[in-house]
Parts: C-alpha cells; sequence; structure tokens
C-alpha cells in the first residue's frame, strides 16, 4: 500500500505537541474561555430571551432551555474549528512550529494527531463551560445527565476538530477558512435543530440536516437537558455518526496533510 | 575513523526540477563538513532528505548507523538542526523554547543544561525575553541552543549566519568552534568562502544538484586552481590580454574586470607595472575555485 494512505500511527509522542499547545493556552486561560464562551451566551440570551418572548414554548420546552441544548454543542464546535482551523494553520504555515517539531523525533502523524487532540480539548472545555453557564442560570433538568452530556460535548469537539484539520491542510490562507465557516458550519447551525425543530424545515433540507454531525449533537444533548426522551436507536444512531465524521476526518487531515507536507 | 554520514548516488526530483543529481559523500565522525553552492544547487534539498524531512527518488543514507528515512526516529534523538529559516516557537520566551523542544525528544531539561544552553546562546539575561523582541543573530544563536537540547553527536546546518551582519556571524563561528572542541560532528550548508575556509576541515562544492569537487579547502585550491591571480580593471583589457598570451594561463573576463590566473605571474605583473596599470595580485583562494567549478552567471 501506498504510505501515504496508511492509517495514522498512534503514539504517546502526540501528547508532546497536545501539552505545548496547552502551555501557551495556560498564559491566557481566562480571556481564552470566556471568548469561546461569549458567543453562545449572545445566541442564548439573544434568541431565548428575544425570540423566546414571542413563542414561548416549543415542543413543550421553555424557548430559553430548547435552545440552550444547541448552544452547548454549538460552543464546542465553533472553539474547535477555530483551533484546528486558524491556530493550526498558524502553527503549520505562518509560524513554521511544526517545521521545527519535525526535526525532532516526532512524525507528522504525531503532529497531527497532536492538534487534533487539543483542538478537541479546547471545543471541549468550551461546551463544558457552556454547560456550566446553562446549569448556572437553571436550565438544566438534572444533575444526573450532566455526565452524558459531557461525553457528548467531547465526541462533538473531536468530530469537528478532525474535520477542521482535514480543511486546514488544503488551506493556503486565513482567507480559506471564511469559506468554510460561511458555506458549511453556519448553514449547519441553522439546519441542525438548534434553534428550531428540523422538522419544520423543507423535506429536502431535513435529509441534508440528517447527515450533518451538529444535528446529530444536538440530538443527544437536548434529551438529557430538558428531560425529554429520546430512543435507544436515535442515541446510538447520533453517537456513531459522530463517531465516523470523527475518523473519516481524521483520516483524510491524515493524508491531506502528508500530501502537503511530505515531499 | 567511523563514517558519521554517509550519503550515496542520491537523486530528487520535483516534477521537472531535478534538485540533486547523483550526490555521493561521506563525513567522518568528528569533522565539521561543509557543502559549498550557490542559490538552487540543491544544499537544502540534501540535508533535508539527510533528515528525513523529504524523501529521496533514489540513493541510500547512512546517519549514525542509521538508514534514512527507515530509522528516521532514532536518528533525529542524537541528531541537531538548525534550519536555514529560523522556525522559534513565538508563543514562548527563550528559555520555554528549550525546555518546550527538549520535551518533543522526551527529555526534561535541568536547570544547569538551560543555564549552560543559555550561556552558550548570549541569551543569559534575554531568558525570559520573548523570541519577537530578539534580533537576527540572537534568534540564530537561540535555534543553535536549541538544536543541542539532546546533547546531539551530529548537528546539520542550513545556511547558519546567511543575513547576519558580520558582528553576530564571527560570534556564530565562535560557537561552532567551540562544538568542534567537543567532538560533535557538523555537516553545514554555506556560500561563504570565509565560513567554509575557517571552519570546515572538509568541503564539497555543489552546483546544479551535484557535488563537483570535494576536498580539504586547502587541497582544493592547490588541485583546483592556479596559484595566483591578478585582477586587472581597464576598458581595453580584452585587446590588452590578447596580445600577451604567454604571461597568464588563462583568463576571466567580467565587463571592464579580467581575473588572470597563473602559477608565476611576476611577467605579468612587471608588464602592468611597467605601463602604471590599474591591478590587483594575491594568492588564489577557495572563492576562485568556487566560481572556476560554479562558473560567474547570477543565480536567482
Ligand atoms: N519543495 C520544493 N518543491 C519544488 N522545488 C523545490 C523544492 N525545494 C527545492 N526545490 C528546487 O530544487 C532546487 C534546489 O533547491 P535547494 O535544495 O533549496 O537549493 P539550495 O539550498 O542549494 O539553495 C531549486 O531549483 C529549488 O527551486
Ligand atoms: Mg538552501
Amino acid at each position: 500500500m501506498n504510505p501515504l494512505y496508511k492509517p495514522p500511527l498512534i503514539s504517546r509522542r502526540m501528547l508532546r505537541l497536545t501539552f505545548r499547545n496547552y502551555k501557551v493556552w495556560r498564559k491566557l486561560t481566562l480571556p481564552s474561555i470566556s471568548m469561546n464562551v461569549l458567543e453562545p451566551l449572545v445566541f442564548l440570551f439573544g434568541f431565548g430571551l428575544g425570540v423566546g418572548a414571542l413563542i414561548g414554548d416549543i415542543e413543550g420546552t421553555d424557548y430559553l432551555q430548547y435552545i440552550a441544548a444547541g448552544m452547548v454543542g454549538y460552543g464546542a464546535m465553533q472553539s474547535a474549528s477555530f483551533e484546528a482551523l486558524y491556530s493550526a494553520f498558524t502553527r503549520m504555515h505562518v509560524q513554521r512550529t511544526w517545521q521545527g517539531i519535525l526535526n525532532t523525533p516526532m512524525t507528522l502523524d504525531d503532529v497531527l494527531l497532536g492538534e487534533w487532540v487539543w483542538a478537541g480539548m479546547k471545543g471541549a472545555m468550551a461546551g463544558v463551560a457552556m454547560l456550566l453557564v446553562v446549569v448556572v442560570l437553571g436550565l438544566a433538568e438534572s444533575w444526573l445527565a450532566l455526565p452524558f452530556i459531557m461525553l457528548v460535548i467531547i465526541l462533538t469537539a473531536l468530530a469537528f476538530s478532525a474535520i477542521g484539520l482535514a480543511v486546514n491542510a488544503l488551506a493556503n490562507s486565513y482567507d480559506f477558512f471564511s469559506y468554510y465557516f460561511t458555506l458549511f458550519i453556519t448553514p449547519m447551525m441553522m439546519l441542525s435543530g438548534a434553534f428550531f425543530p428540523i422538522a419544520v424545515l423543507p423535506a429536502p433540507l431535513q435529509i441534508v440536516s440528517a447527515f450533518l454531525p451538529l444535528t446529530h449533537s444536538v440530538e443527544l444533548v437536548r434529551p438529557f437537558m430538558t428531560g425529554g426522551d429520546i430512543a435507544l436507536s436515535q442515541m446510538a444512531l447520533s453517537v456513531v455518526v459522530l463517531l465516523i465524521y470523527t475518523t473519516a476526518g481524521l483520516y483524510l487531515s491524515t493524508i491531506l496533510t502528508r500530501r502537503r507536507l511530505l515531499k | 575513523m567511523a563514517a558519521a554520514l554517509t550519503v550515496d548516488k542520491l537523486y530528487k526530483r520535483y516534477g521537472e526540477i531535478e534538485a540533486v543529481r547523483g550526490a555521493s559523500f561521506t563525513i567522518n565522525t568528528g569533522e565539521c563538513f561543509g557543502i559549498l553552492g550557490p542559490n538552487g544547487a540543491g544544499k537544502s534539498t540534501t540535508l533535508q532528505i539527510c533528515l528525513a524531512q523529504s524523501k529521496q527518488d533514489s540513493g541510500t543514507i547512512d546517519l549514525l548507523g542509521y538508514t534514512m528515512p527507515e530509522q528516521v526516529l532514532a536518528a533525529r534523538q542524537k541528531v541537531g538542526v538548525v534550519p536555514q529559516q529560523d522556525n522559534l516557537d513565538p508563543d514562548f520566551n527563550c528559555i520555554e523554547n528549550l525546555t518546550v523542544y527538549a520535551h518533543y525528544f522526551g527529555l526534561q531539561l535541568s536547570a544547569a543544561k538551560i543555564n549552560e544552553l543559555l550561556e552558550f546562546s548570549g541569551l543569559s539575561t534575554r531568558a525570559h525575553a520573548r523570541i519577537t523582541t530578539l534580533s537576527g543573530g540572537m534568534q540564530r544563536r537561540l535555534t543553535l541552543a536549541r538544536a543541542l537540547v539532546n546533547d546531539p553527536e551530529f548537528i546539520f546546518l542550513d545556511e547558519p549566519t546567511t543575513g547576519l551582519d558580520p558582528q553576530a556571524r564571527h560570534l556564530i563561528w565562535e560557537r561552532l568552534r567551540r562544538l568542534q572542541d567537543t567532538n560533535k560532528t557538523l555537516l553545514l550548508t554555506t556560500h561563504f568562502m570565509e565560513e567554509a575556509e575557517r571552519l570546515c576541515n572538509r568541503v564539497a562544492i555543489m552546483d546544479n544538484g551535484q557535488i563537483i569537487a570535494i576536498g580539504t579547502p586547502a587541497t582544493l585550491v592547490t588541485e583546483c586552481i592556479e596559484k595566483e591571480v591578478v585582477e586587472i580593471y581597464g576598458a581595453d583589457i580584452e585587446n590588452w590580454l590578447a596580445s600577451r598570451q604567454s604571461l597568464y594561463d588563462r583568463y576571466e573576463q567580467f565587463g571592464q574586470l579580467a581575473y588572470c590566473y597563473s602559477n608565476d605571474a611576476i611577467a605579468l605583473v612587471q608588464a602592468l607595472q611597467a605601463e602604471g596599470r590599474n591591478f590587483t595580485h594575491r594568492p588564489a583562494n577557495l572563492e576562485d575555485v568556487f566560481l572556476r567549478l560554479t562558473g560567474r552567471d547570477l543565480r536567482e
């Protein structure tokens, strides 16, 4: 098999890069987390209080609580994507940090997986921080559901981290990422059921929605936050979809990054 | 003496460009070996392949007993690299650049080792300075110190002094001599003759992806070129020289400047003095060898 297409070799060495990123982040922890939570918070209150005042309940849930479930996943997605795109691109292309690391006993797979874990961690931190806000506001029904919501947050963050790194491998400048956000992330937010039920969408868009990772993240978080029901089969399906996005994104990013950097 | 690096019949092509065309050389342990060549000669490509940053199309490389690129991780554990372009980590200060880099090797630097490396880079007083506040020379020295975090046996330096002012350059040279004293093996690329002459035990001259001469700077000068050079300046120089062919072995003209090569230039010098012409008479040096072998065309 062409070595270009080999699956990434997983080694503990990747954590050396994760740790490097953590050391940089530690210098700016508070501003960084606040920024990551600010955007979903603006949506939560803007729509939750504004639109919520007009429509009251949705599917038997208070609107603020309804979109809170979506904003937790949204926070994780946004933060993981930013890290896997802008920050990783800075280290790969602008600062040439990766090139320096590739002169040490670290493989490109190590570097890439280390970035993946890190962007996943950042996304998870943003999602969990958002979850904390939601809990403090009394929007979560049960404490017992929180660990499960956290697992979904982590899975969501890892999926978007993987997809982001694949896009990163194709970028030639920061501008490239605005396409990704405009054409993929923002429409997905609208189609994912974060703000309104998917059922109100026209049928073709409902089909599109079923394939979007954020849809499944929201699908998993919402019942556990609002105390609603979810069929086990739906749960399994959503977890599998997120896992497929993670695995496929990771594999794709490995191949694309190898093709870009190993000459 | 054992070979630290053996490169055999290396080929590398990037699309249409043949960057390296059959380069072969051997570097002995403890030696400082220079690859001298104009821009685009294939120096960096050769280094990158030796480090398995890039994969050769054909040819074999043995680095410290490891086959490259197959045994790259084991080899890199014992190797230090100063890349052509600095890539210090701007998110960290000087000390952190050293400790974080050591961590990529799975190493934890002791306080004594950190101090030693800071002293080596002449940055003891700037230990907590951000990288972006350092001058070009300081960054280069820190890059050099960073290449030593794993106490390497072999150090690759790609144009370590390009872009530095003379003071900064001399400081780097002094540090490189210190490294030679500790019996480290050095491979450096350069297009500064002075650098190669001062530092290198042996140099290879590379052009168009090929190694066209290898030897000590002194043997290259004695074997590849006449002993003396007379540089003559004047508008009519071509005619003047054409009528006096017995006074020199050969000459190269470059605009209004002629370089005459001869093993005994005394007659030429006397003729020039008699006419009161503008000239310089000097022994041949490595730069003459370099220009003879690689030509005087501009490389861009
Ligand atoms: N990654 C690359 N892709 C395409 N061409 C390259 C690449 N790297 C080097 N080259 C080409 O290979 C030749 C040798 O380059 P290089 O090894 O950098 O020379 P040097 O270091 O001696 O200046 C040049 O013509 C250069 O343009
Ligand atoms: Mg070069």
